[in-house]
């Protein structure tokens, strides 16, 4: 079975024309990149604020579980249905498409920049307003610059979620790498869903590599302890072991379909 | 709305058959998950060595797409593409993934005065782990399978793209028709499910730790 999906993957044919992998990758990169794009403009600044003021926490939480529980293949196919009587375009998918998809990289965004915000340790707080920093200097150079981790991780789990998720725009005559599976299992075609599949899966762990490399081109060397760690090993011991609240390990971050 | 229940009225047993595989093919994977998550939590706890590669494969396996794991389930397993217990390996694979992390966190979380005094008190290592540590960590894994739970209900759903038969199947139905109401039920069916499995979750997290109540109390 492994050699009939190798055996597709090789085929010259789907690697070019409208139904080639290039098309459909660019496609499903899209249907990505604008969900969290405009995920990321409505839920960064909701969640440094957040975080800044104390107040609103409830929200975070709210949208939280709300969308964990939600099923977006049926959100996605409710929609369409609702917009098929009062549009004629193929906005009548895309809008859709794009909306439960930004619904999805909502709350991870929300939720990293939030806790990113709200752990940074008082005495730095409290030792940038000594600095005589007023409050957006010091949610914008001090709170943000080390919450920067989990702002990313956030971002990254949006990303990871969307690339799951836009398999299912397929469904609604989508493109992106969902093609091969919607369409693989109505020809009964497996090579091809298993294809798509494996294209999407590695996708995922590129997109989760490009963070790791992210994350140290643009967190401070001293947030991430590295600068630290090279110079004086025990000395990064004991930082490391200061910073055990400070960066919470991880966060519960949501299954991708 | 009406029409969701409509629907139901009309094909009360297709619904309520979808329902029960649904409820299954969630439940399922989290207590296969949980069985397996235990001793490997333990063991990266217990052996520093373990930790690493333990953490790091179980965030590889987080990575990649659930419906991916789906759809290359039979090319491990052998099994053909629409059987559901593809669903159920994919997404244990998936639970023990977020478990795993959630046990050595929870065990870590226990804290040593505690762990000392049970040996102290002549507590061989298994029974320390049953009767002293797993308690402690009760809410820390209450918490982890409530999110793994809540989000199986969703992801089963997108198994209607594979043609394996439960809620998301009046998803798949609804669009075929273009009729929203099978979708509104199934929305319906699939947040109850959550709902209720959440709910469950929570009660038997405060049953097993009755000395938090206590403390409350007082």
């Amino acid at each position: 079975m492994i050699g009939s999906i190798l055996t597709w993957l090789a085929d010259g044919a789907h690697w070019q024309g409208p139904d080639g992998i290039p098309t459909h990758l660019v496609e499903h990169l899209t249907y990505t990149l604008i969900a969290v794009g405009l995920g990321t403009v409505v839920a960064l600044p909701l969640g440094l604020l957040i975080g800044h003021t104390g107040r609103g926490t409830f929200l975070v939480a709210g949208v939280t579980n709300a969308m964990r529980a939600l099923p977006t293949f049926g959100l996605l196919v409710l929609f369409v249905l609702l917009l098929l009587p009062h549009v004629t375009t193929d906005l009548v998918y895309q809008g859709p498409g794009e909306a439960v998809l930004f619904l999805l990289a909502v709350p991870p965004i929300l939720t990293n920049t939030y806790a990113g915000v709200q752990n940074v340790p008082p005495e730095v707080r409290d030792a940038a307003e000594g600095m005589g920093m007023t409050g957006p200097q010091v949610l914008l150079r001090v709170e943000l610059p080390c919450a920067l981790p989990l702002v990313l991780s956030g971002l990254r789990a949006a990303v990871l979620q969307c690339v799951a998720t836009a398999i299912v725009l397929a469904y609604v005559s989508l493109g992106g790498f969902g093609r091969y599976i919607v369409d693989g299992q109505q020809q009964r075609d497996f090579p091809q869903m298993a294809s798509g599949a494996l294209l999407v899966a590695l996708l995922a762990l590129v997109a989760d590599g490009l963070f790791v490399l992210l994350a140290r081109l643009v967190v401070s060397p001293g947030v991430s302890g590295r600068a630290v760690r090279a110079s004086r090993p025990g000395h990064a011991r004991a930082l490391a072991r200061a910073r055990g609240r400070f960066h919470p390990a991880r966060s519960l971050t949501d299954a991708r379909p | 709305m009406s029409g969701a229940f409509d629907y139901f009225d009309r094909n009360r047993d297709t619904v309520l058959e979808w329902l029960g595989w649904h409820a299954w093919l969630s439940l399922v994977p989290v207590v296969l998950g949980l069985a397996l998550a235990l001793p490997l939590g333990w063991l990266a706890n217990r052996r520093r060595a373990f930790r690493a590669p333990v953490v790091a494969v179980a965030g590889l396996l987080y990575t990649v797409p659930s419906l991916a794991l789906f759809v290359l389930m039979p090319v491990l397993l052998g099994t053909k593409i629409l059987d559901p217990v593809n669903v159920v390996a994919a997404l244990t694979v998936y639970s023990v993934a977020l478990l795993v992390q959630v046990v050595a966190d929870g065990l870590a979380a226990v804290p040593e005065e505690v762990a000392l005094s049970a040996r102290a008190m002549g507590y061989g290592p298994l029974r320390r782990l049953v009767a002293v540590e797993l308690p402690i960590a009760v809410p820390v894994l209450v918490a982890g399978l409530r999110v793994a739970t809540v989000s199986n209900v969703s992801l089963v759903s997108v198994a209607a793209l594979l043609g394996v038969p439960q809620l998301g199947s009046l998803f798949t139905l609804g669009f075929q028709l273009v009729d929203t109401g099978p979708i509104v039920l199934g929305l319906l069916g699939c947040v109850l499910l959550a709902v209720v499995f959440d709910a469950l979750l929570v009660a038997a997290g405060r049953m097993l730790t009755p000395w938090r109540r206590a403390v409350r109390a007082s």
